[in-house]
């Protein structure tokens, strides 16, 4: 469904952020994007979406080129990727409704959008997302008056009422406390299952992403280090994509369950 | 280098070495060198005569100015109107213009950055350098005296002060706020709406209170060169020696900024 061929990102300092990445995405497919700092993941998604352009190869989803589009054009094929942030990236003065509703801004004119006439359609959804993602109670405050955990359920919300065929998200829980998180994660996964949404997650938490998802992608200086299963991370995986570190207790967690899973099985 | 190591070996640490301390010390001696220099420039351009005479004469004028002729107040009722007007409209005035020329000024938001962002910052720096009884000076010349003179005097002078506080409240905003509403497929038009103004709305809201205030205590000089206003009857009373009536004008004048301030206090804070 998402397809990705030598995409390249070079920036104007000379930086190499991306070297003849190829990727393949199936549609419902969550994968998770890891690497250290600087590896290029946040440029990686960003590239899939336009918000930085790439500087060579092709972003393709479902059978279009991203990467060739005019503007009109790529503001349609921005509708069907919702994108969720690290530090949720909510307008902080607007109210939880507003923001929700701020995801159908690609559906609707700007007049419109600027005095706030959605279409009635738009408000029943943004009022069942709210309640699937828990925050019914919350659409009248203003989003600064939320939690973190909160915020990024805004944000989720946000990204879906795009009705998009794939989530683009950038360290959903890296500004969260570690129950959060999980929450965090787990939701985006059961919504991505629901709607058979594809996702690219970046994600620092190795064993977080080891827990929900599918398909693990490392990324080293820009480069693929590491296409697999989750089951198929192991130290010296890790090693090779972070570097040399005692990595035991970072996957133990996994291992653990996994052991659960497989010993009645054995 | 500050750290040095004495005889005994041991680290010694000091905020400035001799040859720094020396610099700032000679710094220092030519700072009062200048100041002497000119003082002695001034003294000698000064009439010293007149000045030992002046206690005098401030008491012999501030006599005469007491009380206030308080039954003047009838003829300050309507250019005090106008003064407020001036500063009202012409802080309006501003707003308008100047919002567009800070979009085009702000780095993250110009069309152009080489060619549209310098006209914007000529127009911000020309405005903002001429202060605004200059500017009412010029407009009296051109458009003929009156109040119409002074509000466009206040706005023109206002623009780019406005312009360049928003302007850079434009360059300071979140930009992940902005990216995640490009994301949504928003039109430019709705990333500025939904991603910047919401943004900017307390800046902005600051800046046009404290611009009113500022306009409130320009509007009542700019009728000494005829642009209406209390300025006007200030300059008259001043013409014939009414000392009297200079009083009740400044206690106007003073009361008129005391509530200025006081408001814009109280909308800042309701605001921000």
């Amino acid at each position: 469904m998402l397809e990705l061929k030598n995409l390249t990102k070079t920036y104007r300092t000379g930086d190499k952020a991306l070297q003849n990445v190829t990727l393949t995405i199936p549609k419902g497919q969550v994968m998770a994007l890891i690497g250290p700092s600087g590896a290029g993941k946040s440029t990686l998604i960003r590239c899939i979406n336009r918000l930085v352009e790439p500087t060579e190869g092709s972003v393709i989803l479902d059978g279009t080129n991203i990467t060739t589009l005019g503007t009109g054009a790529l503001r349609r094929m921005r509708r069907k990727m919702g994108m969720i942030f690290q530090q949720y990236a909510l307008v902080e003065r607007l109210t939880v409704m507003e923001n929700v509703l701020s995801g159908r801004l690609g559906y609707v004119g700007f007049w419109r959008s600027y005095l706030r006439k959605y279409p009635q359609a738009d408000i029943d959804e943004a009022f069942r997302l709210l309640d699937r993602v828990g925050l019914l109670a919350m659409a009248d405050k203003r989003a600064d008056e939320l939690s973190g955990g909160q915020r990024q359920r805004v944000g989720i919300a946000r990204a879906l009422i795009q009705n998009p065929r794939l989530l683009l998200v950038d360290e959903p829980t890296a500004s969260l406390d570690p129950k959060t998180s999980r929450q965090i994660m787990r939701l985006i996964c059961e919504l991505c299952a629901e709607r058979d949404l594809a996702a690219v997650i970046n994600i620092h938490d190795v064993a977080l992403a080891q827990m929900f998802v599918e398909r693990i992608v490392g990324l080293k200086a820009g480069e693929l280090a590491f296409d697999g299963k989750p089951t198929e991370m192991t130290e010296d995986v890790l090693t090779s994509i972070y570097g040399e570190e005692d990595w035991h207790a970072t996957i133990r967690e996994v291992d653990d369950e996994d052991t659960d899973i497989e010993d009645p099985a054995a | 280098m500050p750290v040095s190591t004495d005889a005994q070996g041991a680290k010694i640490w000091q905020l400035r070495n001799r040859k720094q301390t020396l610099i700032r010390w000679a710094g220092y001696l030519a700072a009062v060198a200048i100041f002497m220099w000119c003082w002695q420039r001034i003294s000698e351009a000064t009439t010293w005569f007149f000045v030992w005479d002046a206690p005098r004469i401030a008491a012999d004028i501030g006599g005469r100015a007491w009380p206030p002729r308080w039954s003047y107040m009838d003829n300050l009722w309507e250019p005090l109107w106008d003064t407020l007007n001036m500063a009202t409209l012409g802080t309006l005035l501003a707003l308008v213009m100047a919002v567009p020329v800070a979009f085009l000024a702000a780095r993250n938001t110009t069309p152009s950055a080489v060619f549209i962002r310098p006209v914007a910052l000529f127009i911000i720096v020309a405005t903002r350098s001429i202060n605004s009884l200059i500017w009412a000076l010029l407009l009296v010349a051109v458009i003929g005296p009156g109040v119409f003179a002074g509000l466009l005097a206040i706005a023109f002078r206002s623009i780019g002060f406005c312009a360049k506080l928003l302007y850079e409240a434009i360059e300071e905003i979140d930009h992940t706020q902005v990216e995640a509403i490009t994301a949504t497929g928003a039109s430019r038009w709705q990333v500025m709406a939904y991603g910047i103004v919401p943004q900017i709305m307390p800046a902005f809201a600051g800046i046009s209170v404290f611009r009113w205030d500022i306009n409130i205590r320009e509007s009542t000089v700019l009728g000494l060169v005829g642009a209406g206003g209390i300025g006007l009857q200030l300059q008259s009373s001043l013409n014939t020696l009414a000392w009297p009536q200079v009083t009740l004008i400044l206690i106007v004048i003073l009361a008129a900024v005391v509530i200025g301030e006081w408001v814009s206090a109280k909308v800042r804070g309701a605001i921000i």
